[in-house]
């Protein structure tokens, strides 16, 4: 494995780790949202259960894209960002591949905790399943979104919170048909599929479209 | 058509058509809101209360429209990098965010006689907000971004991107079961709404559009003007800095 690619993939991965976690930093957060959410509403177990996937949905939300306004930021301020727009590798994959290194460390450990975190909210075992499954189709979405708006206000100085003021209304339908298949794995009238595809679509739109949209504001940053 | 790409006959035209259009967009709304008020006629389950329609429907309109013409204007910037669409999508943005903010208020007041509440969430109002958000977004990208066509491409970008939502909006009462009701003047087999009410209606969507492109040609004018000052101010501070000459040449 040694295409440029490949190579750009470890080094997220390396940068990460030596760095101190993001991924494990981002469940944290993740776990911290979660268990708030009974102190704020209360310990009523039957509501909790019932709530449970849309809280484990919008902690999961807030988690991914907290940690993504940093996607772009550390490659502009030291220079690396120049280096990969000049080199042959197009940059609609340069994008691609540094969002499938942040899903892997920050989603995929989310993912996992999830179906734990469900537990303390009283979920039945279908729903736990449900939600960890419409968080592995949904999460990729989240991140392919968030870069575009990481991609737009990388190097701004109140970057991070306008990033999430430009995002979070676009992630809207993937929230409710996330939601919805979570829902709709422990029971109820519209059977699970149908969310769910609808669900996987969102993402594989946002995997075709997005690497172009953040790569097109990556390169509006230059004159 | 090409010499209005020029700024300064852009201008001049601006200068010619604003009076003009301003009064039509006046005499529009004063005509529409005549016939709102003294001749359209009641509904007869509704009473008077339908009269919102008339603000409401047309404000709704607007504040779609006015995200195609960013769109457009957004087309501009990233293909002929033309100044002049840059100011066209940012003098956009805060008109759409009012329009659709009247949209938003008005259909709220009449929701709460109508529906008994003052939101639902149901998908063509949800859409609706989320239009509204998205412009509130883009006036802070704009804010934020201090090189004006740094700013202009990225916000070029985001609007591209959210251009998603103007369909889901038009077809969210027909993909959804929704309380809000489903479109009854632009449908298969003409309007469904009685002439009485559709005239009035278009008249008050006339003098909207009307007003629309008044405020926006003013608003062009002045962010050229506001970008003329901004490098007049730079050329000025370059005359005491030579250092600073680099910066002003581009």
């Amino acid at each position: 494995m040694n295409s440029p690619l490949a190579a750009l993939f470890w080094r997220e991965l390396r940068i990460a780790r030596s760095i101190g976690g993001g991924g494990a930093m981002g469940v944290v957060f993740f776990l911290i949202l979660v268990s708030l959410t009974p102190f704020a509403i209360g310990p009523d177990l039957n509501l909790l259960s019932r709530i449970g996937p849309a809280i484990l949905w919008i902690a999961a939300l807030l988690a991914t894209l907290l940690g993504l306004d940093r996607l772009f930021q550390g490659d502009a301020d030291d220079g690396s960002l120049d280096l990969f727009m000049m080199s042959s590798t197009p940059m609609e994959l340069v994008v691609l591949v540094k969002c499938a290194a942040h899903w892997t460390l920050t989603a995929l450990p989310l993912i996992a905790a999830a179906p734990l975190l469900g537990l303390t909210l009283g979920m039945e075992p279908a729903s736990l399943a449900g939600v960890a499954a419409s968080l592995f189709a949904g999460t990729p979405a989240l991140t392919l979104l968030g870069a575009i708006g990481a991609a737009l206000t990388a190097g701004l100085r109140r970057g991070g919170l306008l990033m999430a003021v430009l995002i979070l209304p676009l992630t809207t339908p993937i929230l409710i048909f996330g939601v919805a298949s979570a829902a709709a794995a422990s029971g109820g009238t519209v059977p699970f599929h149908t969310p769910f595809l609808i669900l996987c679509g969102l993402s594989l739109m946002a995997i075709a479209g997005a690497p172009f949209a953040a790569a097109a504001a990556l390169r509006a940053r230059e004159a | 058509m090409l010499k209005y790409a020029n700024p300064t006959n852009f201008l001049a035209l601006a200068a010619r058509l604003i009076p003009w259009l301003a009064a039509a967009a006046g005499i529009a709304l004063a005509v529409g809101l005549y016939l709102t008020f003294f001749v359209a006629p009641d509904d007869y389950q509704q009473g008077s209360s339908v009269k919102i329609m008339y603000l409401h429907v047309p404000a709704a309109w607007l504040g779609m429209m006015c995200y195609m013409v960013m769109t457009s204007a957004a087309l501009g910037t990233l293909v002929w990098r033309h100044p002049l669409a840059d100011a066209a999508q940012k003098a956009a943005a805060p008109l759409g965010a009012a329009f659709t903010l009247v949209c938003l208020v008005t259909g709220s007041l009449w929701g709460k006689p109508m529906w008994g509440t003052w939101w639902v969430w149901d998908a063509r109002l949800t859409s609706v907000l989320v239009l509204f958000l998205i412009y509130l977004g883009l006036i802070g990208l704009w804010q934020t971004i201090e090189e004006p066509a740094q700013a202009a491409r990225a916000a070029a970008i985001l609007t591209l991107v959210g251009v998603v939502n103007i369909p889901i909006i038009k077809f969210s009462v027909d993909w959804w079961n929704t309380l809000h009701q489903p479109s009854s003047v632009f449908r298969l087999g003409g309007p469904s709404i009685s002439a009485s009410m559709l005239w009035p209606l278009l008249i008050m969507a006339l003098g909207f559009t009307l007003l629309f492109f008044t405020l926006h040609l003013m608003a062009i004018r002045n962010e050229i003007l506001r970008r003329r000052l901004r490098r007049l101010s730079i050329m000025a501070a370059a005359a005491e800095d030579p250092e600073m000459t680099a910066e002003a040449a581009q």
